[in-house]
């Protein structure tokens, strides 16, 4: 178990291309940290630098006290589950997950007793003795995971381990990811595109854009309170509205104007923080869940949004509604009971306690 | 394909020939068999095959069961001289020998330059990989004659080498076991680049993360060897065997060129031997008899390192 630190982490390639522009993170022990962000983020560089499988251009990487910047792989104490797998094709699963342990010379009654405890915890006692071209897509990410948990290493590296998953399959080993770690309480540090998988497992989630960091958080801190307009738009499915809109000032009180005739009322406890940025061109930001039927009238802070409904999705435990304001398109989340149709208009309420405004131009939220 | 053989309706202009309908002929519908198809097109290999293998192989059985004027047949006698001559225990010997020791070394250099050339940046690859491939292009006739007058007893570029550092002169082709050592050198020059093209398809073709999950496992660059590259190669190193021990066996041209056999029989194979008896001896059934020697041996192992082959490919592909 250990600490993972990075500083001012550059990687750069032949031609002068920046993957990783220069990077700070604080990985705890035991802690469940998720890189998550678009292809080309430097997510999977980053994790790669810390496996030791690339080299650094410049910084410090640290596990558990220790700087491994110029320690092999093997010698880092880690452990690393790949997108697909990489398991030995030659190898049945019983010499696949004991492979690490035979080449660090364990003794062979260490080995089985090793190999069995992390068969018994996957779930693949029965499959020990088959070749990985045998399994299933299931199987073979469990032994994959069997080969890292055997090890007992400082820190687990996942590199997209659910992506050559089916869908049903993937939200099934997801929780099984989740119950290993909260089983070995290992220092985890995993990587995904999916924002629904970085969400749904870690303690701390870091989304990267661009070889930059643009915030670590808590899942749910990240969901609500987003510091950038990328964070914004990447955190939640389907994706935060973002209408470019005015801030306007009367009497004291703020309101934002989206065009279309339409302006909605910025809640009193957050005059004092956007009054610095009245009339400016900003973006309003609001999630779709946010945007609900206008009958919920029993909280505070409802701005009536009436609009012109284009599309409507029913999910079965809500409808998701799709129109315009000002030519862009909004979406929001109301009651299957409610009743809407596209085409027709439909009273709305945008629940204002939960608004955000972006700055435009430095991308950030306000 | 329809279970009465017939082609699909789909797949036809004529629905008539579903039954059998009147005006489509017998000869017709069987031209119309997908089978039948198949059959036609590859007719034209199947016969040459025929023309140049099966016919030419099965003539030589026959040929070997007859008597010097192949006038009458003598059943296996030919082969019961040829067992009981001490020269033909000797090239039995030689070949194995030959065959043997020539593979393993053009294996073992092939790996050796293909590792080589893998670890070098795809840019100068290229060149490298032309010129590695040199002695398997030139006609081996022809490059066999340079390493002849290499090997001159007067002449020797070798020689003059060794003479250089002090050592004196070594009658290459005139001794048996140096004559030997020079025909498996030139064999081994000509073949080791066939073994190293094949194996560096084959390096090239191992995942890169299995390496990267075998470093982090804690695999050192020998381990990563021996407990990834070459069990992943090892259908390939098989085949690449199989195939240089059927070509090494039948040799005919290097020791030809080299040594004409000598001295006193000892670096003959099967082929220049076959050779020497069926034609310069003028008796074509007993060198039928030599080169069909070639066959029980090539016969076991081609068995023994296909069945190994085909035990792998289930198990991994």
């Amino acid at each position: 178990m250990a600490q993972v630190s990075l500083r001012r982490i550059v990687k750069e390639y032949e031609g002068q291309v920046q993957a990783v522009k220069g990077i700070d993170l604080d990985i705890e022990d035991e802690e469940f940290v998720v890189l998550v962000g678009p292809s080309g983020c430097g997510k999977s560089t980053t994790l790669r630098m810390i496996a030791g499988l690339e080299e650094i251009t410049s910084g410090e990487i640290a596990i558990g006290g220790e700087v491994v910047n110029d320690i092999p792989p093997r010698d880092r104490d880690i452990a690393m589950v790949f997108q697909n797998y990489a398991l030995y094709p030659h190898m049945s699963v019983y010499d696949n997950i004991s492979f690490g342990l035979k080449l660090r010379k364990f003794s062979r009654e260490e080995i089985k007793r090793r190999v069995d405890n992390a068969a018994r915890i996957l779930g693949i006692g029965e499959l020990l003795e088959r070749k990985p071209k045998a399994l299933s897509g299931g199987q073979r990410q469990r032994v994959a995971m069997g080969r890292a948990i055997v090890r007992d290493p400082k820190v687990f590296l996942f590199d997209e381990p659910l992506s050559n998953l089916d869908a049903k399959l993937r939200v099934q080993m997801r929780t099984e990811i989740k119950q290993v770690h909260q089983t070995v309480r290992t220092t985890t540090v995993y990587v995904t595109h999916d924002q629904v998988e970085a969400m749904t497992l870690a303690d701390r989630v870091v989304v990267m854009n661009h070889g930059i960091i643009e915030q670590v958080g808590p899942p749910n801190e990240l969901y609500r309170n987003p510091a950038t307009i990328f964070v914004a738009g990447f955190i939640g499915s389907p994706a935060m509205n973002m209408i470019p809109a005015t801030l306007t000032q009367a009497a004291g009180a703020l309101s934002v104007q989206l065009g279309d005739g339409l302006s909605v009322p910025v809640p009193e406890e957050r005059t004092a923080r956007y009054a610095p940025h009245a009339n400016k061109d900003l973006l309003f930001g609001i999630r779709p869940e946010h945007l609900t039927e206008a009958t919920r009238i029993d909280k505070q802070n409802l701005a009536p949004l009436t609009v012109k409904l284009d599309v409507i999705e029913p999910m079965g435990m809500e409808t998701l509604v799709h129109f315009h304001i000002n030519g862009t398109s909004v979406c929001g989340r109301v009651d299957p009971a409610a009743g809407a149709v596209a085409g027709t208009m439909m009273p709305l309420a945008a629940h204002m306690e939960h608004m955000h405004l972006i700055d435009k131009t430095s991308g950030k939220v306000l | 394909m329809a279970p009465d053989g017939t082609a699909r309706p789909a797949l036809s202009t004529r629905p008539a020939i579903k039954g059998r309908s009147p005006g489509v002929s017998s000869l017709e519908r069987l031209a119309r068999r997908r089978s039948s198809i198949a059959f036609l097109m590859t007719l034209p290999l199947i016969l040459v095959i025929a023309g140049l293998v099966a016919y030419p192989a099965a003539w030589a059985i026959y040929l070997s069961t007859l008597n010097r004027r192949m006038t009458a047949n003598i059943g296996f006698e030919n082969y019961l001289i040829l067992l009981d001559s001490e020269t033909f225990r000797m090239i039995i010997w030689q070949s194995c020998f030959f065959a043997l020791t020539a593979v393993f070394l053009k294996a073992l250099i092939g790996f050796w330059l293909a590792h080589m050339l893998h670890n070098i940046p795809t840019k100068g690859q290229r060149k490298w990989r032309g010129m590695l491939l040199i002695p398997w292009v030139i006609p081996p006739a022809l490059s066999t004659l340079g390493w002849w007058w290499m090997f001159d007893p007067s002449y020797s570029s070798i020689n003059w080498i060794i003479n250089v550092f002090g050592f004196p002169s070594i009658p290459w082709l005139g001794t048996p076991w140096w004559a030997r050592i020079a025909v498996i050198t030139v064999n081994v020059w000509y073949g080791a680049p066939f073994f190293m093209i094949m194996y560096l398809a084959a390096l090239k073709s191992v995942p890169e993360q299995l390496y990267e999950a075998a470093a982090i496992d804690g695999a050192t660059s020998w381990q990563r060897l021996r407990f990834i590259t070459l069990p992943m190669m090892q259908n390939i190193i098989s085949i690449t065997v199989l195939f240089s021990l059927i070509v090494t066996f039948a040799n005919y041209d290097i020791v030809r060129v080299l040594t004409n056999g000598g001295p006193r029989d000892t670096t003959h194979l099967f082929a220049t031997y076959a050779f020497q008896v069926g034609i310069l001896s003028a008796n074509l059934p007993r060198g039928a008899a030599v080169s069909l020697f070639m066959l029980p041996i090539l016969a076991v192992a081609a068995y023994f390192i296909l069945r190994g082959v085909t035990r792998r490919t289930k198990e991994i592909a």
